[in-house]
């Protein structure tokens, strides 16, 4: 069979006219055909058109595609067939009211009423509070008992819930609920000021501040043809290379933590902090926001700034390889670290793993290779992949990544970086266009499509973060392990709540 | 062990001075923001129509801080005629009002409950509620914990259990979803208690004004003591607060 699906570029615009409308039964089919094949879903959504209501997806092979189809009030899901659109098709459901039948596992994503006033296809009625009229995975028998953690939790950390299945200390299943940080950003989206639309996509995820407003200002760039000159895109990547040294670095220093391993998990969370300093000596705070706009960037890399960052970094290199170090050849950790919450490679395919977490999986696939944006077509990015996808996969993968993103940084501010800085306006966009923007944030594929009405207004704004993807990846790591080895795989995967949750 | 022993050696010490110096920020940093005085109402009309937070009230010629995140859109549009965000990250209140400011703030431990000092000036414990912000603030939170904070040293710590706390620490705008969790964290903390907001979410909804699924200010729902502002506040700005107000 052809692919009915168009071929698109990451950041390109694509006036909607162009993009394959298919009868529900062909997008069904083709999408189905390219996902079984090895593809992976970047996008899938429902959007309104007029007085209808439209599907899009966006999927990826070695490249992208996409396509649209009207949308039906219900139809067989494809999940039944095809287990990447699992989440998909309960976003859809739960924002559009659209029933995917026969869906395996029916339920709510964020907890919050359609758009369209339909009747809920999860049968909630939203005047109740959090939890709603809704079912958690059971598993019976003589032993077997339940463990219910959240939605607040026994830390500074965000809420949700997890429920845990077990037969004495071994977890048979955890099921994760989560809509408790559901802010309505796509809403918002569809209705603010143009003017507040930079600082919503900062406030996604904070600490994927840099790689979610790299998608809204690529996305933007690509729609109003807006060329960013090199230095901004220079400042750019080392801006998303430093998010990645401080959360890989304070992740690497709460495992640590979780084994009882404690000097490198203070010296780790000191460094941390130095890395996210060096996020503010660019622009002037810690996670990077006010920085990134459409068009370039606010904050110049003037010499002064490089040169204090060189130092820093010079001095701090040292620091986190023999921190590394000691972590690495330390037999306590490894022996906590190896074999502890295994995804297999197919698993994780199945499940559409991406970034750190599907590269520990033996998943390589890294958007800063596949669809490079900003500096990276330029910059030489290693494979990553390791196939035993256990918690030190998940370790060892960050542990090569840190290293190569000081290197990256250093390479990059060897000579002067000249930007011509932007302010905050946001341009007006074009109608009836498209465009979607892929980024390998920290986490792995952020991914933000803006699609435009006929008056050139946003009539959707679709958000998805790498954590949409993984959180069923931290549930699959649990099965048949100890469930006091949760916090440990938990933060080994160190997934978003609110970018989830959106 | 050699190994580790070296590593204790390579990383020093490493903790703050914190309050008896104050630890140097790079000077982009954008702190408490100081109006120019004298500044024409054409200017000040022209950074509110550019402000993405809405946070400037042209009559008073002030910034709301509750609203604002820092940006500094204000201080580019007008060249620095309207204002300058300083270096200084001392800018939390005891009142909502107090942040509508020019740039004089009122001394926060004068403005302290003088009673919070004797009951909690020795050792205060702290459970943190995440109320669907977008994890900075959390984040700026947890470092606290680290060695160059060090919070434990001022007896004050973040607990498991709001039944082993003096208070609770709001972060994010309170979503539809988090509104009754929070409400029985508050209630399972033992009085007397306090209630502290952190970051321009928690304080009126911050970048997310105006959605139906989040709460307008944590003020409308409990009473709040402690208003720590920012687009995540600062560590430093969130040690002030907690140091000034009960120590």
């Amino acid at each position: 069979m052809t692919n009915a699906f168009l071929e698109i570029s990451n950041g390109e615009k694509i006036p909607r006219e162009k993009i394959p409308h298919l009868s529900f039964d062909d997008f069904k089919d083709n999408a189905l055909t390219i996902v079984k094949g090895g593809g992976k879903v970047v996008q899938y959504f429902a959007y309104p058109d007029d007085a209808s209501v439209k599907l899009m997806a966006v999927l990826r092979t070695d490249k992208l595609w996409i396509a649209g189809c009207d949308a039906p009030d219900s139809y067989p899901s494809f999940t039944t067939e095809c287990e990447p659109f699992h989440l998909f098709e309960r976003e859809i459901a739960e924002q559009y009211g659209i029933r995917p039948e026969g869906h395996p596992w029916l339920k709510m994503v964020r907890y919050h009423p359609n758009v369209r006033n339909r009747p809920d296809v999860f049968w909630n009625d939203y005047d109740e509070d959090i939890p709603g009229n809704y079912d958690y995975y059971q598993v019976d028998g003589d032993e077997i008992h339940e463990v219910a953690v959240g939605p607040v939790h026994a830390g500074v950390i965000e809420p949700g819930h997890f429920r845990f299945n077990c037969i004495g200390e071994r977890v048979l299943h955890l099921e994760i609920q989560l809509g408790y940080q559901h802010r309505g950003i796509e809403t918002l989206f569809h209705n603010v000021e143009a003017k507040r639309l930079p600082i919503l996509a900062e406030n996604i995820a904070g600490d994927t501040t840099i790689g979610h407003s790299l998608c809204m200002a690529q996305a933007v760039e690509a729609l109003t043809s807006i060329q960013v000159d090199p230095g901004a895109k220079i400042i750019r990547t080392i801006a998303l290379e430093l998010e990645r040294l401080a959360n890989h670095i304070g992740d690497l220093g709460a495992l640590s933590g979780d084994v009882a391993f404690l000097p490198p998990a203070n010296y780790f969370g000191r460094i941390r902090g130095d890395f996210l300093n060096l996020s503010l000596l660019i622009c002037g705070n810690r996670f990077g926001k006010g920085l990134v706009r459409p068009g370039g960037v606010r904050f110049s890399l003037a010499d002064d700034i490089r040169k204090t960052l060189d130092e820093r970094l010079k001095e701090l290199k040292p620091q986190v390889e023999h921190v590394l170090e000691l972590l690495f050849t330390a037999s306590t950790v490894r022996a906590r670290f190896e074999e502890c919450g295994a995804v297999s490679t197919y698993d994780a395919e199945q499940l559409g793993l991406v970034g750190p977490a599907g590269r520990a999986s033996g998943i390589a696939y890294d958007a800063r290779r596949c669809f490079p944006t900003e500096h990276y077509s330029k910059l030489d990015i290693p494979e990553n992949k390791i196939s035993s996808g256990d918690v030190w996969a998940r370790a060892k993968v960050r542990y090569d990544e840190v290293l190569q993103s000081i290197e990256i940084i250093q390479s990059l501010i060897k000579e002067p970086v000249g930007t011509q800085c932007v302010g905050n306006q946001m341009p007006e966009l074009p109608p009836d266009s498209f465009a979607v923007s892929i980024n390998e944030a920290w986490r792995g594929e952020v991914a933000h499509s803006i699609l435009t009405d006929k008056a050139g207004n946003i009539c959707r704004y679709k958000v998805k973060d790498p954590s949409f993807h993984n959180w069923n990846g931290l549930a699959m790591a649990l099965r048949d392990t100890g469930i006091s080895d949760f916090p440990l795989n938990n933060k080994s995967f160190n997934l978003s709540y609110c970018g989830f949750d959106l | 062990m050699l190994n580790t022993l070296k590593n204790r050696f390579e990383q020093g010490y490493r903790t703050c001075n914190y309050p008896k110096e104050k630890p140097a920020v790079f000077g982009r940093y954008r702190g408490k923001p100081v109006i120019k005085e004298n500044v024409s109402g054409d200017v000040v009309q022209l950074c509110s129509n550019a402000c993405p937070q809405n946070a400037i009230v042209v009559e008073e010629k002030k910034i709301n801080m509750g609203r604002c995140v820092f940006c500094g859109t204000c201080e580019e549009v007008s060249n620095g005629e309207f204002v300058t965000f300083t270096g200084d990250f001392e800018i939390s209140t005891s009142e909502k009002e107090h942040l509508l400011t020019d740039g004089n703030l009122p001394a926060l431990a004068e403005h302290s409950k003088q009673h919070f000092k004797k009951l909690f000036g020795r050792s205060l414990q702290l459970r943190q509620v995440s109320a669907a912000g977008c994890n900075a603030c959390e984040a700026d939170l947890n470092v606290l914990a680290t060695p160059f904070f060090d919070l434990a040293r001022f007896g004050i710590n973040f607990v498991a259990s709001p039944r082993h706390a003096d208070g609770i620490v709001v972060t994010g705008p309170i979503s539809r979803n988090m509104k009754t969790a929070t409400l029985q964290t508050y209630e399972a903390v033992p009085d007397p208690k306090v209630v502290i907001a952190v970051g321009s979410c928690t304080i009126t909804g911050g970048p997310f004004l105006g959605s139906s699924e989040i709460t307008e200010g944590l003020d409308s729902i409990l009473p709040v003591d402690l208003f720590i502002p920012g687009c995540p506040p600062h560590p430093l700005t969130n040690l002030h607060a907690l140091l000034t107000f009960f120590k």
